[in-house]
C-alpha cells in the first residue's frame, strides 16, 4: 500500500512536509485559463464555506435568538467559553474521549500490528475488510447497533436488555450492570461512548501500522537482534521509528476526530445523562436550535475552528520534531 | 522475520486475527440477526443465536411503513446529482493546479486545503441563516449545494495529484498536436485518471449517502437515510427488529460498494475523510 501522498492530504496544515513537490506545469496557452478552470468550485465552496466564516465572525459578537434583533455583546460570547462551565466541561470530555478515541486505538493497534506482523498472513485482504467494516459504516448504524448492545432494559417488563447484560449475567456479574443502563448513569455515560469510538477505530490503526511494519526492512531488525536488542529495545529503535508517518497519521486523524464528534453523541446519548457526555459540537447545536443561542453557537463554532487549527498544526510540529530527534 | 515464526506462534497469531476481526464485527452481525427477529418489544436478540425464525417482512415493514423507502430515495437523488457535479468541479480545478501557473495559485489550492479540517460547526450557523434567507431550507438543494461545497476540498487535492502523476510526455504530445487546454483534458488527463476519478466518485457517493448533520440542520420532510433512521429509532426504541432492518438498509448500499472497491475505498479513507 503506498498512501504517501494522499495521506498527506489530512496532515498537510501545519507540516513542513507540504508543497515540497511543483506541479509540473503545461506550457503554452494562457495561464490566466487556470482561474476558469478553478472558479465553478471556488464559488461554491467559496459561496458556502468560507464567505459564512466572515458572517460567523458578524454573528458571535451578538446575543441573539435567531428571530428578534440582536444586541452587540461584544466578546462576550467569547467570554463564556472561559466562564462557563457548560462550555469548559464540553472539552474536558473530548479530553477523556481522546483516551479511547485516539490513544487507546493507538497502543491497541500497536501491539496487535507488532504480535501479527511476525508471520506472513494469508488472507489479508479478508481480514483487512473485516477489520474496516465498523469505519465504513456509517457511525449513526454503528450507534444505533451499539445502543442495542448498551440496553439494560433498566427492569422494565418488555424492555429487552442487549448481549452485555445477558453476557454479564450469565457470567454471575450482573452487579456490574447499572440499573440505569450504560449510557444512562453518570459514571458510566461516558466511557461507554468511548468504548464505542475505541471499537470504530483500533481495526484502522491496526490495519495502517500492519501495513508499516511490513514495509521496514527486515535488515533493520537483525541488526537489532545482533546488538541484542529486547523486544522494548526493538520497538523503541526499530519499530516507532519507522512508524513515524502512521502514527503522526492515526494520531491527527482521530484527534481531530475525537474534537468534533457529534452523531454518536446524538444517538446514543443526547449529551446526557445531564450533561455528562456534552462534547463542544453537541454544544454548539443545542445552542443553535434549542436555546436560541444563536450568536453563543458561531463564537462557539469559530473557537472549535481555531482549536481544531492549533491542534492540528502543533501535532504535526511535535510528531516531525520527534522524528528528526 | 518469517524464518523463525514457530508453529505455535503461527496458531497464536491467527487465533489473534480472528478474536479482533469477531471483535470488530460482532456488533454490525448482531444487528443483523436482530434485523429477523420477530418484531415488537417482546423480542430480545443476543447477537449469539439463530433467530427463532426468519423475518423477512421486518424489511417491507420497515420500507414502507417505518418510511425507509423515502429516505433512501433521498439520498439517492442528492447523491445522483451531488456526484457527478462534484466530480466535475473536482476534475477541471484539480487540473488547473496540477498543470498551469497562475498568480495567486497557491494561495487559492490552500484555501481549499483549508476546507479539510474546517469544522462544519464553524459555519453551519451562518450557513443557517443564509439558506432560511435563500428559502432552500427543507429541499434537495441545500444538501447538494451544501455537499458539493464541502467535497470539492478532498476532490481537488485527489484530482490534482492524480494529475500530477501524469507522465510529463503525455502533456508534451498534446502540445505539439497544438490541443487546446479544454481538449487536452478530457481526451488525454481523463482517460489517463479514470481509476482516480472512479475513486473519488465511490468515495463522494459513499460521503453523499452517508450525510447526517446537514439533513439534521437543514431537512424536516427530506430526510436522508441514516438521519431517517435516528428519527425511526428514536421514535421506535422498543421495535429493536425493525430498528434493526432499517439500519441494514442504510448500511447495506455502502457495505456492497465497499466490498467491490476495497482497495480504493480504503486508500481513500487514509487519505483523511478528518469532517465529520
Amino acid at each position: 500500500m503506498q498512501q504517501e501522498p494522499e495521506i498527506a492530504a489530512a496532515v498537510a496544515v501545519g507540516s513542513r512536509r507540504k508543497g515540497r513537490r511543483k506541479p509540473e506545469f503545461l506550457p503554452g496557452e494562457s495561464r490566466r485559463i487556470g482561474y476558469l478552470y478553478v472558479a465553478p468550485a471556488f464559488i461554491i465552496y467559496a459561496a458556502f464555506n468560507l464567505f459564512q466564516l466572515g458572517q460567523g465572525v458578524n454573528i458571535s459578537f451578538y446575543e441573539w435568538d435567531g428571530l428578534t434583533p440582536g444586541t452587540w455583546v461584544g466578546l462576550a460570547n467569547y467570554r463564556e467559553f472561559f466562564t462557563e462551565p457548560a462550555i469548559r466541561e464540553t472539552y474536558i470530555h473530548v479530553l477523556e474521549l481522546m483516551v479511547f478515541y485516539a490513544l487507546a486505538p493507538i497502543a491497541i493497534g500497536l501491539s496487535l500490528a507488532v504480535m501479527l506482523s511476525r508471520i506472513r498472513i494469508r488472507g489479508l485482504t479478508f481480514f483487512r475488510m473485516l477489520l474496516f467494516l465498523p469505519m465504513v459504516i456509517t457511525d449513526i448504524v454503528t450507534a444505533v447497533a451499539w445502543t442495542w448492545i448498551y440496553a439494560t432494559g433498566g427492569g422494565v417488563a418488555g424492555h429487552p436488555e442487549g448481549p452485555l447484560a445477558t453476557v454479564l449475567k450469565a457470567l454471575g456479574l450482573g452487579r456490574l450492570v447499572p440499573a440505569d443502563g450504560w449510557l444512562g448513569n453518570f459514571h458510566t455515560a461516558l466511557p461507554a461512548v468511548g468504548v464505542f469510538g475505541m471499537w470504530g477505530g483500533f481495526g484502522f490503526s491496526l490495519i495502517l501500522f500492519l501495513a508499516g511494519i511490513m514495509k521496514i526492512p527486515s535488515s533493520l531488525y537483525e541488526a537489532a537482534r545482533v546488538d541484542g536488542a529486547n523486544v522494548w529495545h526493538e520497538l523503541r529503535a526499530v519499530t516507532l521509528p519507522g512508524l513515524r508517518y502512521e502514527l503522526q497519521v492515526v494520531l491527527v486523524l482521530s484527534v481531530i476526530g475525537t474534537l468534533g464528534t457529534f452523531d454518536e453523541i446524538y444517538v446514543l446519548t443526547q449529551g446526557g445523562p445531564g450533561t455528562e457526555t456534552s462534547v463542544p459540537a453537541w454544544q454548539i447545536w443545542s445552542r443553535l436550535f434549542n436555546t436560541g443561542q444563536v450568536g453563543s453557537a458561531a463564537a462557539l463554532g469559530l473557537i472549535m475552528m481555531v482549536i481544531v487549527f492549533a491542534v492540528t498544526y502543533a501535532l504535526n510540529r511535535l510528531m516531525e520534531r520527534g522524528a528528526s530527534d | 522475520m518469517n524464518t523463525a515464526a514457530s508453529r505455535t506462534q503461527i496458531a497464536f497469531n491467527y487465533f489473534l486475527l480472528v478474536l479482533v476481526s469477531i471483535v470488530a464485527i460482532y456488533p454490525l452481525v448482531g444487528i443483523l440477526l436482530a434485523s429477523f427477529y420477530p418484531p415488537g418489544p417482546a423480542s430480545a436478540p443476543t447477537g449469539f443465536e439463530l433467530p427463532p425464525t426468519f423475518e423477512w417482512h421486518n424489511y417491507v415493514t420497515a420500507w414502507t411503513q417505518g418510511h425507509f423507502s423515502a429516505y433512501c430515495t433521498t439520498s439517492l437523488i442528492v447523491a445522483v446529482v451531488m456526484v457527478p457535479a462534484s466530480v466535475v468541479l473536482s476534475i477541471l480545478g484539480g487540473y488547473a493546479f496540477a498543470t498551469m501557473r497562475f498568480r495567486g495559485a497557491n494561495v487559492i489550492f490552500y484555501l481549499f486545503i483549508l476546507g479539510l479540517i474546517i469544522p462544519t460547526e464553524a459555519t453551519i450557523v451562518p450557513l443557517y441563516e443564509d439558506m432560511k434567507a435563500l428559502g432552500l431550507l427543507d429541499t434537495y438543494w441545500v444538501l447538494i449545494i451544501l455537499e458539493v461545497s464541502g467535497e470539492v476540498s478532498f476532490g481537488i487535492y485527489w484530482m490534482r495529484a492524480a494529475f500530477m502523476s501524469a507522465p510529463r510526455s503525455l502533456l508534451e504530445a498534446a502540445r505539439i498536436d497544438g490541443a487546446s487546454s479544454w481538449r487536452t483534458l478530457w481526451r488525454i488527463m481523463v482517460p489517463f485518471a479514470k481509476p482516480a476519478i472512479l475513486t473519488l466518485s465511490v468515495l463522494t457517493f459513499a460521503d453523499s449517502w452517508n450525510e447526517f448533520f446537514l439533513a439534521l440542520v437543514f431537512t424536516v420532510n427530506r430526510y436522508t437515510a441514516p438521519m431517517g433512521l435516528t428519527s425511526f429509532a428514536s421514535k421506535y426504541q422498543l421495535q429493536i427488529a425493525l430498528t434493526s432492518a432499517g439500519a441494514v438498509i442504510v448500511a447495506l448500499p455502502i457495505v456492497i460498494v465497499f466490498i467491490i472497491f476495497q482497495r480504493d475505498f480504503i486508500r481513500g479513507m487514509l487519505t483523511g475523510a478528518v469532517k465529520g
